[in-house]
């Protein structure tokens, strides 16, 4: 999977939780999912579950803390990718 | 945990307060009961001449019993520091079937969807006391990572 892939993934997963259109059309790594798409703590939740039935993954609370950007996100995916 | 210690827990008092005992509790759901006092305040104007239980209110008597009562007995902690444990409502999805008048007794029956990262969701139903169901949706909750 290319990194543009996994954005484009990532993309479809958080669309229905972002308060912020804007933000969510130009999204790149940089993007926090807090500060720029406003979503807030109990969505987060939803996107994480959603992150670990994409793919097949289990997020524990210290990935999930650290799940506050795109970038993180693509980090903490493509970790656990590797070590299944 | 027991049902009057999770009771003692919840942050909400008179006229708020919608939980009046807990008849079944496991880590996968609960079931609790409350009955609607004639008295209420919401009563004399939902509907003029017509009192009906208000669908924010049933929501809210599901969302007492089904989620947080649930919630706090998740969180295994039996003190909170001498203060309330602290919930917010994240999510509600509810679909209303029939009225809830006022006395009547209704029966909730919440079962776990999730517990993740202090988030609830719960499919949570209510029944009239004739077994009839009254209404059903999906309610989550945050509560607060207090240390």
């Amino acid at each position: 999977m290319t990194q543009q892939e996994l954005i484009n993934k990532l993309k479809t997963i958080v669309k229905p939780y972002i308060q912020n259109e804007m933000a969510f059309q130009n999204m790149t790594p940089e993007t926090d999912f807090i500060n720029d798409l406003k979503i807030n703590s109990a969505n987060l939740v939803d996107v994480v579950l959603d992150i670990e039935d994409e793919f097949d993954i289990e997020m524990d609370t210290q990935s999930m803390e650290k799940m506050l950007d795109v970038k993180s996100a693509m980090d903490i995916i493509n970790t656990k990718l590797k070590n299944i | 945990m027991t049902s009057q210690q999770i009771i003692n827990l919840l942050p909400y008092e008179t006229p708020f307060l919608f939980v009046d005992t807990l008849t079944k509790i496991s880590d996968k759901g609960i079931e609790g009961n409350y009955t609607l006092k004639k008295e209420s305040g919401f009563y004399k104007g939902h509907f003029k001449n017509n009192p009906v239980t208000p669908g924010v209110i049933l929501t809210e008597i599901m969302a007492q019993i089904g989620v947080v009562c649930l919630g706090i007995l998740l969180l295994k902690k039996t003190t909170f520091n001498k203060e309330y444990p602290k919930i917010a409502l994240t999510s509600s999805a509810v679909d209303f079937f029939l009225p809830i008048l006022p006395g009547e007794k209704v029966n909730v029956v919440s079962e776990k969807t999730f517990f993740r990262f202090n988030k609830l969701q719960c499919k949570v139903q209510l029944f009239k006391e004739t077994g009839a169901l009254a209404c059903r949706g999906t309610i989550s909750g945050m509560f607060a990572n207090g240390k």
